[in-house]
C-alpha cells in the first residue's frame, strides 16, 4: 500500500476513516448516519484487512513478520513496524473488538458524535500502533498516545463523575509512563539503538537491569492494572460510555501485559527472576482481594472492574511464572478477557440503555421480560467465572498450572478466586436477572434488539468456541513464546554459570 | 455408537434450548424425551458388548482441546466396563426423569427450558463418565455444577431457590478447588494429565516423599487428599454437604436426576476411576473412611427428624454416598460402584415417588400435613414401599446385596479407621430403616391431616403443632416451610398421578426389586474380574473382596437386625402409639434441634466464612481502596494539585490547569534528567 506495509495500512486505515469523518456535516440526520456508517466500515474493512495479515502469517516462525523499516525524524530514530506470535493476537483482537464499539454506540451517543467517532478510529490506530511497533520510541508514542483519545472519551462522553475519573485514569499512568521514559532513554544510552529487536539481543548490565525493570513495572503495573495501583480502573470503567468501557477492559489493560512480554522479560531476565515473588504476591493478593471487594459492589460496571483486576492477577501471575504453560495462559487469558469482559460490559450497556442506571438494586427479574438477554449474560458470566467449555477457563486453567509449576503456594491461594469468581458472578447475575420482577420500571423493558443480538451473538460463539478449540490462539503464540522462554533460560544461565566462575 | 451415546442428549438440549420457544413446549419435551430413550437403548447395549464381552477398553479420540509445551489434553471417550456402568445408570435414570416430567411438569410455563437443562446436564454427566483424562473430567464435573445450578434455580422467582443454586455452585467451587489443585500436582509429579500415562507412573510415585507448602509429606497421600476434596464437593460429604439439602429447592425430577442418582454420584466414580493413584495412598483411603462413615451417620440423624419429605430422602442420598465413599476407602471399589448402582434405582424411584405424593397434595412437602394417602393414591403408595424396602436393605431388595456387603467389607478391612466406619454404618443402618419408615407411615399411614383443620384433630394435630412449635421456639427459618406454606387451609383433594408419570415408577420398581439380584455376581461376585477388566485396579495386598466374604456369620446379620429395629421402632413410634414422637423430642429437645438444625452446620458456615468474606470485601474497599489508596494516592496528590495550582499560578480553579500542571512538572523532570545525563 503506497510503498508501506500491511501494518502501516492498518494503522493508517483508522485515520483515513476520520479524517473521511471529520468532513461530515454533524447536524443533521443523514450525516449523522453517514457519520454513525462511516466508522463502522472503517472498522470492519480495518478487521478484514487484518485478517488478510493473518493469513500472511506464519505461526511456525517465532520471529517477527511483516516487517517494515523506514528511517524517521533523521537522527538514528527509525519508523519500525512488525508482529510476532504474541503480538498478533492483540492486532486481532483489536481490529476485531472495534467494529463492536462503534455498534455499541450506535444509538447510546447522541452528542457529538462525530468527535466521538473520531475519538475512537484515533484510538484504534494507537492501539493496533502499540501492538506492531518495533521500536521503542514509537512504542512509546503510541503507547502514550493513546492516553489522550481515552481520556477524552471517558471525559467528555462519560457519566456524572466523569471529570474525577478521567484525571484519576491520566494521572495514574502518566506517572507510571514517566518512568518508563526514562528507563528507555537510558536503555538507549547503554545499546545506542531504539530498535526493538536489537535492544532484544542486548544483555543490560544485572544491577542496572532491576532499576530498569522497576521503571517499566512502575508503568505495566499501573495498566494492568495490579493491585495497589488499580484505584482508577473501577472510576474509569463506571463514568466510561459503554464502547470506552469494552475498549479499555479489552484493550488498553492488555497493554501492560504485553509490555511484560516484549520489554520486561526478554529484556531484563535477572531482573524478572529477581522480581517475580513480588510480581505474584501482588498478582495472589489482586486475585483475592479484589474478588472480595467485586462481592460487596453495588455497582454493575463497578463489580466487572473489579473483576477484571482480578482476572489480570492471573495474567501477571502467569506471566512471571515464565514456563510455557504459564506464559501461554496469560497470553489466552488476556484474548478471552478481552472477549469475555467487553461482552459483560456490552450486557451493561444493554440494560443502562434502558433504563439509565448501573445500580444492581434497581434491577431483578429481568430473566421475565428480557428472555435472550438473560441467556446472553448466562454465557459470559460463566466464562466469567471460568467454566470449563468457555474461552474463560483455558487461561485461568495455563496459567494456574504454571503458576503451580513454579511455586505452589502461589497456585494455591490464586485457586481461591475461582470459588470467590463464583460467588460474585453468580450474586450479581442473581440480583439483576433472577428473582421476582417487582419494581415496575422494568415491566416494560423490551428484549434484545437485532442490533444488541449481532453485538453479543458473535461473542457469545467466539467465547464458547475458543473454550472447546483454543488451539488457534494457542499455536498462533506458541512458537514465539517459546523463543522467549528459552531465551530466558538462557540468558539466566549465563548469569548462573559467571556467578559460579566469580566464587 | 458411544459418540451417539453421549452427545444425543446434547442435540437435546441444542433443540430444546435454542428453538423450544418456536417449536413450542410439547415438541421440545418428546424430543428430548426420545432422545434420550436412544442413548439409554445404546448404553445398555455397550453395558452387555464391553461388560460381558471381550472389549478391555476403547478410547476414541475426538480431537485435541488444549496443547501447551509438555502439557496435552484431548477431547476423548474412555469406553471400559466402568463407563458403561456410568452409561446406564445415568441414561436410564434420565430418560425415565425426562418421561416423568412430561407429567410432573404440565403445568408449568418453561417446559422447553427445563427439558433443555436436563439434557444439558446428562450430557455434562456422560461427558464426565467417559473422560480419558483429569481435565476432561473436570469439564464433566463443572458442567454438570452449571445445569445443576440452573435447575435448583428454576423457579427464578423464589429467593430461596436463587440462593440454594448459588450455595450449591459454589460449595462445589470449593470442592472443585482442591480438585484443580489435584490436577496441577498430578501434572507436576507425572507430566501428564491422561489417565494413561498417570496411572502408569503411579505406582513409581509411592512412597514417595515432597516437599511442598513448607511440609514434608508422601507425594501420593496430598494427591489423593486434594482429589478427594472434589469429590466430596461434588458428593456431599460431611463437612462440604450442606448445599445437598437446600438443593431440594429445584422441581422434585431433578432431585431425582441430579440430588440422588447421577451427579452425586460423581465423587463416588471419580475415586473408582482414579483407583490406580488411590491404592498407592492408604493413609488418603483412611481419611475417605473416616469421612464417609462420618457421612452416613451424621446424615442419618438429621433425616431422622426432618418434616419436608424431600429433605428427608436428602439426607438419605447423602448418608447413602457415605456408604459407598467407606466401600471406596476399604479399598472395594466395586462394592462402591454396585451401591452407586443399586441405590440409582431405589433412590430416583423414592423421589419420583415422593414427587408423585407431592403432585398429588398440590405441591404439599411437609409430611406433617399429610397421612392417610395409601388409599387415595395407592400405587404410589406401593412404589413408594418398594422403594423403601430397597433402601434398607430387605433381604433380596437390591440395596440388601450392595448395602450389606459394604458394612460387611468395613468389618473384614484392616485399614485403620474402618471398625469405625463398621460401628457408624451399622448403627446407620437402624437409622435408616427408622426414618424411611417414619416417612412411609407420617405419609400413608394414619389420620389424614390434609382435609383443612378440621378432620386432623386429636395426637396427629397435637404432633403438627408441637413440632411447630419446637421450630418457632428457637427462631430458626426453615426455607422449604415459608415457600411451600400453600395449599394449606384451602381444600385439597389428593389424586392418583397420570400414567406418564406411573411408567417411570414401575420401570425403577423393578429395578429396586431385581437389579441386586440380576448384577451381584458380576459386580461383587465371582465373575467380577471377568467384568471389569481392567477398568478397576487393585494393588497386590487389597484383598477386601475376598475377605468380605469370610466374616463371621453374624455380621451379615447384624445389618439386618440393624433394620427390624428400625422398622419396628418406628412403626412403634407412629402407628402403634402416635404422639409417642413428640414426647420423645420434647424430653431430648436439645438433641432434637441439633438434629433438626442439621448439626448448626449452616449457621456456623455463615459466622465463619460468609459474613467474613462480605465484612473483608466492605473492608478493603472502603477502607483498602478508598481510604488508603486513594486517600495516599490520586486524591491526596490531587489535592496538592490543586493547593499548589491555586497558590502558585493563581488562575481560576479549573481542572485542566492541573493537567496542564501535572505535564509541566513531567516535561521539567525529563529535562532535569536529560541535562543531568548530557552533562556527564
Amino acid at each position: 500500500m503506497f510503498g508501506f506495509g500491511i501494518l502501516t495500512g492498518l494503522v493508517v486505515l483508522p485515520l483515513v476513516g476520520a479524517a473521511f469523518i471529520l468532513l461530515q456535516r454533524g447536524d443533521n440526520a443523514a450525516g449523522l448516519r453517514n457519520i454513525r456508517w462511516a466508522a463502522l466500515l472503517t472498522t470492519v474493512v480495518t478487521f478484514l484487512l487484518s485478517l488478510y495479515a493473518w493469513a500472511l502469517f506464519d505461526t511456525a516462525n517465532p520471529g517477527f513478520q511483516l516487517v517494515e523499516e523506514r528511517p524517521w525524524l533523521g537522527a538514528g530514530l527509525v519508523y519500525k513496524m512488525g508482529v510476532d506470535g504474541i503480538s498478533m493476537p492483540f492486532v486481532l483482537l483489536t481490529t476485531f473488538l472495534m467494529p463492536f464499539c462503534i455498534a455499541a454506540s450506535w444509538d447510546s451517543i447522541t452528542h457529538r458524535v462525530k468527535e466521538y467517532m473520531v475519538a475512537f478510529l484515533v484510538l484504534e490506530t494507537f492501539m493496533i500502533g502499540v501492538f506492531s511497533a518495533l521500536d521503542m520510541v514509537l512504542f512509546y508514542i503510541f503507547f502514550e498516545a493513546g492516553l489522550i483519545p481515552m481520556f477524552l472519551i471517558i471525559g467528555v462522553w462519560g457519566g456524572k463523575r466523569r471529570i474525577y475519573a478521567s484525571f484519576k485514569f491520566f494521572l495514574y499512568t502518566l506517572l507510571g509512563s514517566l518512568l518508563m521514559l526514562l528507563a528507555m532513554m537510558a536503555m538507549w544510552g547503554v545499546a545506542g539503538t531504539t530498535d526493538i529487536t536489537k535492544l532484544l539481543a542486548t544483555s543490560f548490565p544485572p544491577s542496572m537491569q532491576k532499576w530498569l525493570w522497576l521503571a517499566f513495572f512502575a508503568s505495566f503495573a499501573v495498566k494492568m492494572p495490579m493491585w495497589p495501583v488499580h484505584t482508577w480502573l473501577p472510576d474509569a470503567h463506571v463514568e466510561a460510555p459503554t464502547a470506552g468501557s469494552v475498549i479499555l477492559a479489552g484493550i488498553l489493560l492488555k497493554m501492560g501485559g504485553y509490555g511484560f512480554l516484549r520489554f520486561s522479560l526478554p529484556m531484563f531476565p535477572e531482573a524478572s527472576q529477581y522480581f517475580a515473588p513480588l510480581v505474584w504476591t501482588l498478582s495472589v493478593i489482586a486475585i483475592v482481594y479484589t474478588s472480595l471487594v467485586a462481592m460487596v459492589q453495588e455497582d454493575m460496571k463497578k463489580l466487572i472492574a473489579y473483576s477484571s483486576v482480578a482476572h489480570m492477577g492471573f495474567v501477571t501471575m502467569g506471566l512471571f511464572a515464565m514456563n510455557t504453560q504459564g506464559v501461554q495462559g496469560a497470553v489466552f487469558q488476556m484474548i478471552s478477557h478481552g472477549l469475555v469482559s467487553g461482552a459483560l460490559f456490552l450486557c451493561v450497556g444493554v440494560v443502562y440503555d434502558r433504563l439509565h442506571t448501573r445500580d444492581i438494586a434497581a434491577y431483578g427479574g429481568l430473566v421475565r421480560v428480557m428472555p435472550m438477554y438473560a441467556v446472553a449474560f448466562m454465557v459470559f458470566t460463566m466464562a466469567n467465572v471460568g467454566l470449563p467449555g468457555t474461552s474463560g477457563f483455558v487461561g485461568e486453567f495455563l496459567s494456574l498450572l504454571g503458576a503451580f509449576r513454579a511455586s505452589p503456594w502461589v497456585a494455591l491461594f490464586a485457586t481461591l478466586g475461582v470459588i470467590l469468581s463464583a460467588a460474585y458472578a453468580l450474586y450479581l447475575y442473581r440480583r439483576v436477572v433472577f428473582g421476582p420482577l417487582e419494581k415496575p420500571a422494568l415491566a416494560g423493558m423490551t428484549d434484545l434488539s437485532p442490533r444488541e443480538i449481532a453485538l453479543l451473538a458473535p461473542l457469545a460463539v467466539l467465547v464458547i468456541w475458543y473454550g472447546v478449540q483454543p488451539g488457534a490462539i494457542l499455536n498462533a503464540s506458541a512458537a514465539s513464546i517459546e523463543l522467549l522462554i528459552k531465551n530466558y533460560d538462557a540468558a539466566l544461565a549465563v548469569t548462573k554459570s559467571a556467578v559460579l566462575a566469580i566464587q | 455408537m458411544y459418540t451417539a451415546i453421549v452427545f444425543l442428549p446434547l442435540l437435546g438440549f441444542l433443540i430444546a434450548g435454542v428453538f423450544g420457544r418456536q417449536i413450542g413446549a410439547r415438541p421440545a419435551e418428546i424430543i428430548t424425551t426420545t432422545l434420550l430413550f436412544i442413548a439409554a437403548a445404546l448404553s445398555w447395549v455397550a453395558f452387555f458388548q464391553v461388560g460381558y464381552g471381550q472389549t478391555k477398553m476403547l478410547v476414541p479420540v475426538l480431537g485435541e482441546w488444549i496443547v501447551s509445551g509438555g502439557l496435552r489434553i484431548d477431547w476423548a471417550l474412555r469406553i471400559d466396563t466402568l463407563t458403561v456402568v456410568m452409561l446406564v445408570v445415568v441414561n436410564s435414570v434420565s430418560a425415565l426423569v425426562h418421561l416423568y416430567s412430561i407429567g410432573y411438569m404440565h403445568e408449568d410455563p418453561h417446559r422447553p427450558r427445563f427439558f433443555a437443562y436436563l439434557s444439558l446436564f446428562t450430557f455434562a454427566m456422560l461427558m464426565l463418565v467417559t473422560s480419558d483424562n483429569l481435565v476432561q473430567m473436570f469439564f464433566g464435573w463443572e458442567g454438570v455444577g452449571l445445569a445443576s445450578y440452573l435447575l435448583i434455580g428454576f423457579w427464578y422467582e423464589k429467593p430461596s431457590a436463587n440462593a440454594a443454586a448459588i450455595k450449591a455452585f459454589v460449595v462445589n467451587r470449593v470442592g472443585d478447588f482442591g480438585f484443580a489443585l489435584g490436577i496441577f500436582l498430578v501434572f507436576v509429579l507425572t507430566g501428564s494429565v491422561a489417565f494413561d500415562q498417570v496411572f502408569a507412573a503411579a505406582s513409581g510415585l509411592a512412597n514417595k516423599p515432597l516437599h511442598i507448602f513448607g511440609m514434608n509429606i508422601d507425594a501420593m497421600t496430598l494427591v489423593c487428599l486434594l482429589l478427594f476434596m472434589g469429590a466430596m464437593g461434588k458428593s456431599a460429604q460431611f463437612l462440604l454437604h450442606t448445599w445437598l439439602p437446600d438443593a431440594m429447592e429445584g422441581p422434585t425430577p431433578v432431585s431425582a436426576l441430579i440430588h440422588a442418582a447421577t451427579m452425586v454420584t460423581a465423587g463416588v466414580f471419580m475415586v473408582a476411576r482414579l483407583s490406580p493413584l488411590f491404592e498407592q495412598a492408604p493413609a488418603a483411603m483412611s481419611v475417605i473412611v473416616v469421612i464417609g462413615a462420618t457421612t452416613a451417620f451424621f446424615a442419618a440423624t438429621v433425616g431422622l427428624v426432618q418434616n419436608d419429605i424431600k429433605r428427608v430422602i436428602a439426607y438419605s442420598t447423602c448418608s447413602q454416598l457415605g456408604y459407598m465413599f467407606v466401600a471406596l476407602g476399604v479399598g472395594g471399589y466395586s462394592l462402591a460402584v454396585f451401591h452407586l448402582f443399586t441405590h440409582a434405582f431405589f433412590k430416583a424411584l423414592l423421589f419420583l415417588g415422593a414427587g408423585s405424593v407431592i403432585h398429588a397434595m398440590h405441591h404439599e412437602q411437609d409430611m406433617r400435613n399429610m397421612g392417610g394417602l395409601a388409599k387415595k393414591i395407592p400405587i404410589t403408595f406401593w412404589m413408594m414401599t418398594i422403594g423403601t424396602f430397597a433402601l434398607t436393605g430387605l433381604p433380596l431388595t437390591a440395596g440388601f446385596f450392595s448395602k450389606d456387603a459394604i458394612i460387611e467389607a468395613a468389618f473384614a478391612s484392616q485399614r485403620p479407621g474402618a471398625v469405625y466406619a463398621f460401628i457408624l454404618t451399622a448403627i446407620a443402618a437402624g437409622l435408616t430403616s427408622f426414618y424411611s419408615w417414619r416417612l412411609v407411615f407420617l405419609t400413608f399411614f394414619g389420620e389424614p391431616r390434609w382435609a383443612g383443620h378440621g378432620a386432623g384433630h386429636g395426637a396427629s394435630h397435637g404432633a403438627a403443632h408441637g413440632e411447630a412449635h419446637a421450630h418457632a421456639g428457637h427462631g430458626h427459618d426453615d426455607h422449604a416451610h415459608g415457600a411451600h406454606g400453600h395449599g394449606h387451609g384451602h381444600h385439597v383433594e389428593p389424586h392418583e398421578s397420570p400414567a406418564v408419570m406411573l411408567i417411570p415408577l414401575f420401570v425403577l420398581a423393578f429395578g429396586a426389586i431385581f437389579a441386586g439380584l440380576a448384577f451381584k455376581d458380576v459386580f461383587i461376585g465371582d465373575a467380577g474380574s471377568a467384568f471389569w477388566k481392567d477398568s478397576l485396579f487393585y494393588g497386590p495386598q487389597n484383598t477386601i473382596l475376598k475377605d468380605f466374604h469370610y466374616v463371621p456369620a453374624a455380621v451379615p446379620f447384624v445389618a439386618t437386625v440393624m433394620m427390624l429395629i428400625g422398622f419396628l421402632v418406628s412403626g412403634w413410634m407412629y402407628i402403634v402409639r402416635p404422639g409417642s414422637a413428640d414426647q420423645l423430642a420434647k424430653r431430648h429437645s436439645l438433641l432434637y434441634r441439633f438434629f433438626l438444625n442439621k448439626w448448626y452446620f449452616d449457621e456456623l458456615y455463615n459466622l465463619i466464612f460468609v459474613r467474613p468474606s462480605f465484612w473483608l470485601g466492605r473492608l478493603f474497599w472502603k477502607g483498602g481502596d478508598g481510604k488508603i489508596i486513594d486517600g495516599l494516592g490520586p486524591d491526596g496528590v490531587s489535592a496538592r494539585v490543586m493547593d499548589a495550582a491555586g497558590r502558585v499560578v493563581r488562575l481560576q480553579t479549573g481542572y485542566v490547569y492541573h493537567y496542564a500542571f501535572a505535564m509541566l512538572l513531567g516535561l521539567a523532570a525529563i529535562i532535569t534528567w536529560y541535562l543531568l545525563g548530557g552533562v556527564r
